[in-house]
């Protein structure tokens, strides 16, 4: 798969929707692929997360740690970024990923993707529209669990 | 030392100033012959005046007679070529000689300064005092005696000369002689004073110059390069000044002798005119004296030129002796006498104190016995501790007071004693710019103990023995085996380098110098029994690489019929490692034979292309970043400063084509694809029709290599070592996959588990031991600095090992482990330990508490360990 490629699926990530396509191509070129076999884990619960990857094909699966051991919850597919969390604001990693079948990943380091807010603001500006879209988001379905248990 | 350069000439080479002179004397009549003889060419043999009847009792005619003047003209040129010939290689060989044992006993000096002496000086002003300094005094070692000998003795038969022909003209000629013997020395002494001063100011720069060196970083952390700066400039304007005015004056007192000189011709002329016109003097006699006054000039100038050198050379001799006249020296015989005794018994400290000269004590009136089968900590607080280390290792030789080893006075032994039998270890140690090897049996080599095996002919290595006897110097072989293998308790090379393995496993040096050793290249020639191992080794890897998919997915294997996807362009083509600059990837683009190669399987057009594809493409990523970003370190093809100019040739292609480019710009252009990995950048310009091509350019260009060029690449062979790769990469054979999750490490342990199971962890470390460590050990790590000195402390087996915070760098888990395994290994045997830690000392036989430079407890740590002592108090801050 080439650059020409994930910058297509980069695209297609609302993160990045709308941003250059010229951006996007340099995100891809300092972004390392990595791929993963069925079952290995992109990363653990509570680690440190230094980088975000998008899934270019395969799916993964998203656990927590329950009290009797990690339990399944969401499956990612291709075209959706996982661990971003951890590279917009310092917390450790909120779940644990495992690759359910052959994945391949772009894997997308923090300091490349914060220098690239710093250099082209226009980015910056995308990406608060959509996590300020996901917070609404949530503020919605907050005040819909809320009013259900009233 | 002889305190004056001429005490240290007749010192060392009276016979030889003798011969010189005997045979600047003897050359003299043949001289005196070669300026005599033209004139009777001239006046006898061609203008056929006062023609002698016979010659040597042979009649002859006037043309044979000028044949044999002529001819003896010739062999008197030819004598006196030689005479000089001979004169100035005996005057050179002296001077070398001499000089070569100045520098000798200036570096014997060095090694036997006390060492409180190098806080005061520092390498900046002992190096040019014996390399630059002393340089000049050869010249004149050979010219010392011989020049004033013959010019002095040439003038007074001169002066005599005139004295006989006329007495009052001989007193006028020599009239001025004593004003000027008066008067040059009075001014050469404002001269000499000078040169002192420069001496001392240069010295001061070349201190200043080490001191920058050294200190570079925290030039660099604190902008002080202008102070610096500045501060050079500065003491090179008094250098300047200095200079100048011995110039005026060194040239005004050529000026004054010059008139002086003349002055006495003017006299000649006035007066002898005078006294001729009035008939008292003969013209001839006139005549006479001024062309033997003429004669007169030239060795009293040679005189004043040598005065003048002596001088020079005489101030250079004496200021840079002083410096070496350092009042406690040590004894020759500590560092030279060869005795052995075993440090046994019991170190007994009686009212030792240490420090320096007016400055504070460090130390004051410690008694302590320390005996040398146990363990004994030292701890304290304030000063002291490491001096008191270092005392017993006399290292430092105490200021008052008697250290003793029973009923010897410990500070007398000789090195040989103290320097095998004790060592000390203190926290920033030293390792000499030399591979890993050599610095850890550094401590085993105190004499030449066998024979080695010499390259040059013996009758060479005669030659050069005989010539450091004559100067005085160390006859010791460097060739020889210095390695003392009984030391450290081994029989042998072979088991030593065993022991060296058990020792940086004891220090936890060994998985260092293994991953030292996995990024070496080795010789195949040199060490076959590596390079072999290491062929079973990428056997195995292969083997389990090609059995086992996972592993294999990680590692692309180097395969002569396919294209490697992770590998650039460049080494693609090479299909092989570069030896030498020739084809290093930023080289190939101009490189005749690669585009050779590359016009040859018809590659030039599309490389072109593909560069011009990678421009584009870099040109559009990186344009928009400010310079100096850090992507166009890590990601571009194309720094920033180079942008510009890219940016300039697509805008000309854009116009009129790749045909249009000029030769300049088409290599610029040709450079960009070498350096594309296809796996890693993911541009999608290398399509298999290329990578078919590129294969193909990749056999031609192995077959085609001229001869000249056969050793400028190491070419990757399935069955053969390859040279100019590291061992890593020979039994990887292949490239590391990118995108595969931490490819690194797990490669990594499985190489190792691979070498582990090969049994090559030795070899590899073998290979290790040959790491340069670097200038001053400066290519390790601090930690791995002071592993290297435990280590080279260990395998001495020293009756006595002396530690100062030697483990302060490493981190405390490896601290726990080195800090065990060493009082496990030192069971029974002396140690004595400066801890850091209080605590550490609970499992020591004896505790000393220093407080202040004053000894403040001592006993067993049981003993000491309970409210109100100073190690309570101590453990109690941890």
């Amino acid at each position: 798969m080439s650059i020409a490629e994930e910058v297509e699926c980069l695209r297609r990530i609302p993160l990045f929707a709308n941003i250059d396509t010229s951006k996007l191509k340099l995100l891809a070129f300092t972004s390392e692929r990595m791929s993963f076999r069925a079952g290995d884990v992109l990363f653990h619960q509570d680690d440190t997360g230094t980088c975000a990857y998008i899934l270019m094909s395969g799916e993964a699966e998203v656990m927590v740690n329950g009290p009797g051991g990690p339990v399944p919850v969401a499956t990612l597919a291709s075209n959706e970024i996982v661990g971003e969390i951890a590279i917009l604001c310092d917390v450790p990693r909120t779940a644990t990923v495992r690759a359910a079948t052959d994945l391949e990943t772009l894997c997308v380091p923090k300091d490349h993707f914060f220098q690239l807010v710093t250099e082209f603001p226009q980015m910056g500006l995308e990406i608060m529209r959509v996590l300020a879209h996901r917070l609404e988001q949530t503020t919605l379905r907050l005040r819909e669990v809320l009013s259900g248990k009233v | 030392m002889e305190s004056s350069i001429f005490q240290f000439i007749l010192r060392h080479s009276t016979r030889q100033q003798v011969v010189l002179t005997i045979m600047t004397l003897a050359s003299f009549p043949f001289l005196y012959a070669s300026l005599d003889l033209p004139k009777r060419i001239v006046n006898e043999a061609i203008a056929g005046k006062k023609l002698p009847e016979t010659f040597l009792g042979f009649h002859l005619d006037q043309v044979t007679y000028l044949w044999v003047l002529c001819g003896l003209f010739l062999i008197l040129v030819v004598l006196n070529g030689w005479f000089k010939y001979i004169i100035n290689t005996y005057k050179g060989r002296l001077g070398e000689r001499m000089l070569r044992r100045l520098r000798y006993e200036l570096y014997v000096r060095v090694l036997r300064f006390p060492l409180p002496r190098f806080r005061k000086m520092s390498p900046g002003e002992i190096i040019p005092m014996i390399t630059a300094e002393v340089e000049p005094l050869g010249g004149f070692i050979g010219d010392a005696i011989a020049i004033p000998v013959f010019q002095g003795g040439t003038l007074l038969v001169y002066i005599a000369f005139i004295f006989i022909q006329d007495p009052v003209l001989g007193a006028a000629a020599v009239s001025l002689y004593p004003f000027q013997g008066w008067l040059i020395p009075r001014l050469q002494r404002k001269v000499n004073q000078l040169g002192k001063q420069r001496v001392r100011a240069m010295r001061q720069i070349a201190d200043r110059i080490g001191e920058t060196v050294s200190g570079i970083q925290e030039v660099h952390t604190h902008d002080t390069a202008a102070w610096h700066l500045a501060d050079l400039s500065h003491r090179l304007g008094d250098v300047y000044d200095i200079r100048f005015e011995i110039y005026q004056r060194k040239f005004f007192v050529k000026f004054l002798n010059n008139f002086i000189n003349q002055l006495t011709p003017f006299f000649f002329y006035a007066i002898g005119g005078y006294l001729v016109i009035h008939g008292r003097l003969s013209f001839g006699a006139l005549v006479a004296v001024l062309a033997a006054y003429k004669d007169l000039a030239a060795p009293w100038k040679e005189l004043l030129d040598w005065y003048q050198q002596k001088e020079d050379n005489r101030i250079k001799y004496e200021q840079v002796v002083e410096q070496f006249h350092v009042p406690d020296l040590l004894e020759d015989r500590l560092l030279s006498a060869e005795e052995d005794l075993p440090l046994r018994g019991t170190l007994t400290f009686q009212n030792v104190g240490f420090g320096e000269d007016g400055g504070s004590r460090v130390l004051e009136a410690v008694n302590c016995d320390i005996p040398l089968d146990g363990h004994t900590a030292v701890i304290g607080i304030g000063s002291g501790r490491d001096e008191l280390a270092q005392l017993a290792a006399r290292v430092l030789l105490p200021s008052s007071g008697q250290i003793r080893l029973g009923e010897t006075d410990y500070t007398a032994l000789p090195e040989s004693v103290t320097g095998r039998r004790a060592t000390y270890v203190g926290a920033t140690p030293y390792l000499f710019s030399a591979s890993l090897y050599d610095n850890l049996v550094y401590g085993l080599r105190h004499r030449p103990m066998r024979a080695g095996e010499h390259e040059e002919p013996p009758e060479r290595r005669r030659r050069r023995l005989s010539e450091a006897m004559l100067s005085g110097n160390a006859t010791y072989d460097t060739r020889a085996d210095w390695i003392d293998y009984a030391a450290a308790g081994c029989d042998g090379p072979a088991d030593l380098k065993a022991r060296i393995l058990k020792v940086l496993t004891l220090v936890n040096l060994d998985d260092d110098v293994y991953a030292m050793g996995l990024s070496r290249t080795v010789d195949p020639e040199q060490r076959p029994e590596v390079a072999a191992a290491v062929m079973e080794a990428r056997e195995a890897m292969r083997a389990m690489l090609e059995e086992n998919p996972d592993l294999g997915r990680l590692v692309e294997r180097f395969d002569p019929a396919r294209f490697t996807m992770n590998s650039s362009v460049a080494e693609n083509l090479l299909f092989g490692t570069p030896v030498g600059p020739i084809f290093q990837p930023d080289a190939l683009a101009s490189n005749p034979y690669v585009l050779h190669v590359l016009a040859k399987v018809g590659l030039t057009d599309r490389f072109l292309e593909i560069g011009h594809k990678v421009a584009e493409t870099m040109v559009e990523l990186f344009a928009g970043l400010p310079p100096g970003h850090e992507f166009f370190e890590r990601f571009s093809f194309i720094g920033f400063a180079e942008l510009p100019e890219y940016q300039a040739i697509l805008a000309r292609t854009a116009k009129d084509g790749l045909g249009a480019l000029r030769p300049a710009e088409r290599t610029r252009l040709m450079s960009l694809p070498f350096r594309l990995i296809p796996a890693r950048h993911r541009l999608g310009l290398i399509k298999p029709e290329g990578e078919a091509r590129l294969l193909e350019a990749r056999r031609v260009f192995a077959e085609d290599l001229p001869a000249d060029l056969r050793g400028a690449v190491a070419f990757f062979e399935p069955d053969t070592y390859n040279a100019a790769a590291s061992i890593q990469d020979n039994i990887l054979f292949g490239k590391l996959v990118y995108g595969q999750a931490q490819v690194g490490s797990k490669v990594g342990r499985i190489l190792a588990d691979l070498v582990d199971r090969l049994h090559l962890r030795d070899t590899v470390v073998e290979v290790g031991l040959d790491h340069p460590v670097g200038v001053a050990g400066s290519r390790l790590s601090a930690a791995q600095r002071q592993k290297a000195a435990l280590a080279r402390a260990m395998l001495k087996r020293p009756d006595v090992l002396i530690l100062s915070e030697a483990t302060s760098g490493l981190d405390t888990a490896s601290q726990n482990k080195v800090h065990s395994a060493i009082m496990e290994d030192r069971k029974g045997c002396g140690l004595i330990w400066v801890l850091h830690r209080a605590a550490l000392a609970r499992a020591f036989d004896r505790v000393i508490v220093l407080k202040d430079g004053r000894i403040a407890e001592q006993g067993r740590f049981e003993d000491l360990s309970k409210p109100g002592t100073v190690l309570h108090e101590m453990m109690a801050a941890e």
